[in-house]
């Protein structure tokens, strides 16, 4: 198994011609250079940050001043600058671990300041006792850590639309990120107040300006839920949920409630707003799905995408991006250059873990003709990605959140790079 | 202690703590908090059978007369087609080529309407309504789409009896079909 997809791909470069090009790798082996005297007069034309002394240390480190560009994406409500969400810059990124500073945003109503000191959690209704934590107890709770992506159920909604949208591929499809988040199993703190056995949902609620509240079940609770207090190390950003959030692995972003101050065990859900009139699908039949919370397998080809273009050929390009499945662990991405006619295993990097991006890679050698790349994820469960044909055929076209289908650029004769619709 | 009762001690300490690996050793530090669960602000979410509700009442006119200064500049005087959500209108729309969800043809519950307003409107100013004046919004939007009538008094007790018109237009997908889309190729 192992095996085979890697004498695919080397057939798939032959048969593309890469050949010619591996071959073409000669050395001029001649003296070495450190045997040569370097001239004072040259020493001058050496790089000015080996002349003199760098900079000094920082308490925080920031990116290179050239790497202004790679940033979130706001879009916001223009009469509530805190309404909106931010969108993580795929595109411009590698590996699988998003930076906090560009964790994807979705804000009801901007991000609250919390003094953590003056912050609680308290569970209550259907347990034994009703606690109330401080987070400096939390803090001396036994922790674990566990790497997962969020998503939010509106991410890529732009692909309901009838035209393809023009934009980077994270400005469309990263309401999406993946962080290691460490904190506390929230089951500890169930069990610690003690579940009645009525219990059946758990009500959310965040002390934010919009006092978040939502429905989730308590079995999902009890299952893997965490009461974050870190993301990638450091304690939560504030547009993270600073000082705790739910982190439900593979379930949809509004389940993940950020500045989280309550947890109240109930026999049935609520019915708020958000899970209502919100984060629910209308049907072709005027029905609406609801509590609708695993964020099913997709894929997303990073590079090369929209905004980028290819500049020169014939070549070899890296075709490289991100997949993940709420269900478990992707098994496989394949990737398509004619528009889904024939596709190719790509090679999944290491460790792949469940509900986790996974990154892929494939090269691909492109002489100038026109194609339309794409990449189609499956998951342990057996589910594979969708075409947005399928998509639509099973759920209509308003259904505005959950849209997972292949996403597909179209590469033009000239190098150029749009989004188009699959075939 | 000499070095093989130390090891000793080491011993058992790890023995003690790995036979109750399945529940991590951890001193519980929760805080009783009965009272603090019975106050108010505790206690923001309201059920669809209006446990939670606040006592107040309003009706449609007062309503409207709050919306315009309140609500108006970004719903829109007639509660639709400007920069918020929409909220009034499009009844029966739901199964039609443009459907529009608005309160008044999405929302299922009355109760997550209230619920709603008071926790997180004004958006610039959440929780500066009082109890009569959410009541009285609550009664001007749903009397806009005839679902309850102009002089309907809103009040704790009678918004949980509210039926709104897509009360069953919801098909729940956890936990029996939480896998409806599954393609294999």
């Amino acid at each position: 198994m192992a095996s085979k997809p890697r004498n695919e791909r080397r057939q798939f470069l032959q048969k593309a011609g890469l050949g010619a090009a591996l071959t073409g790798i000669a050395s001029t082996l001649s003296t070495p250079i450190w045997a040569k005297t370097i001239p004072q007069e040259l020493t001058a034309t050496l790089p000015a940050g080996m002349r003199q002394p760098g900079s000094e240390f920082s308490n925080y480190g920031q990116p290179s001043t050239h790497e202004q560009g790679v940033i979130r994406w706001i879009s916001a409500n223009s009469a509530a600058s805190g309404n909106g969400v931010s969108w993580t810059p795929l595109h411009d990124l590698q590996g699988t671990i998003t930076p906090n500073g560009l964790h994807y945003e979705r804000h009801h109503n901007g991000v609250p300041a919390i003094d953590p000191a003056q912050h609680q959690l308290l569970i209550d209704g259907l347990v034994n006792q009703p606690l109330s934590f401080d987070i400096k107890s939390l803090l001396r709770y036994p922790m674990q850590s566990r790497t997962c992506f969020i998503e939010c159920g509106g991410n890529s909604n732009s692909g309901w639309r009838t035209n393809p949208i023009q934009t980077q591929a994270g400005y469309a499809h990263g309401l999406v990120s993946n962080s290691e988040w460490t904190g506390i199993p929230v089951k500890l703190l169930l069990q610690e107040a003690g579940i009645k056995p009525e219990a059946k949902w758990v009500i959310a609620e965040g002390a934010d300006g919009a006092s978040l509240n939502i429905s989730m079940p308590l079995e999902k609770l009890m299952d893997d839920a965490l009461l974050a207090l870190y993301q990638n190390g450091e304690r939560l950003r504030p547009e993270n949920g600073y000082p705790l959030r739910l982190v439900l692995p593979g379930w949809e972003g509004i389940l993940n409630v950020k500045w989280l101050r309550q947890l109240r065990l109930t026999d049935q859900p609520l019915m708020s707003r958000d899970e209502t009139a919100q984060y629910t699908e209308l049907q072709t039949d005027g029905k609406a799905r609801q509590f609708t919370f695993l964020m099913e397998a997709k894929s997303l080809i990073t590079s090369p995408s929209l905004g980028m273009m290819l500049p020169d050929n014939p070549a070899t390009y890296q075709v490289t991006g991100l997949a993940w499945s709420g269900r478990g662990k992707i098994t496989r991405v394949e990737v398509s250059a004619d528009g889904g006619e024939t596709w190719l295993d790509a090679e999944l990097q290491g460790p792949i873990l469940a509900k986790a991006f996974t990154r892929f890679n494939l090269p691909w050698h492109w002489q100038g003709e026109y194609a339309i790349l794409q990449s189609r994820a499956t998951d342990e469960t057996g589910y594979v990605q969708p075409t947005r044909e399928t998509l639509l055929d099973n759920r209509g076209k308003h259904g505005f959140f959950h849209y997972n289908a292949i996403v597909s650029w179209e590469i033009t004769e000239e190098g150029d790079i749009n989004h188009v619709y699959g075939f | 202690m000499s070095m093989v009762s130390k090891l000793l001690f080491l011993i058992i300490s790890l023995s003690v703590y790995s036979s109750s690996y399945a529940e991590p050793d951890y001193q519980p530090l929760g805080n009783p908090a009965a009272e603090l669960s019975e106050s108010p602000q505790w206690n923001l979410s309201i059920s669809t059978d209006g446990q939670g509700l606040p006592v107040g009442q309003g009706i449609a006119s007062q309503g409207a007369k709050i919306f315009a200064i309140q609500c108006a500049g970004c719903h829109g005087p007639a509660g639709i087609g400007a920069s918020a959500e929409p909220l009034m209108g499009e009844v029966g729309s739901l199964a039609s080529e443009y459907p529009e969800k608005t309160v008044n043809s999405y929302w299922p519950y009355a109760s997550s309407l209230f619920d709603y307003i008071r926790r997180a409107m004004p958006i610039n100013a959440p929780f500066s309504l009082t109890a009569d004046e959410v009541y009285a919004l609550c009664a001007y939007i749903l009397n806009s789409d005839g679902i309850i009538s102009a002089d309907f008094e809103l009040n704790e007790q009678t918004l949980p009896q509210v039926t709104m018109p897509n009360r069953d237009g919801f098909i729940a997908i956890y936990p029996d079909n939480h896998s409806l889309l599954r393609t294999h190729k």
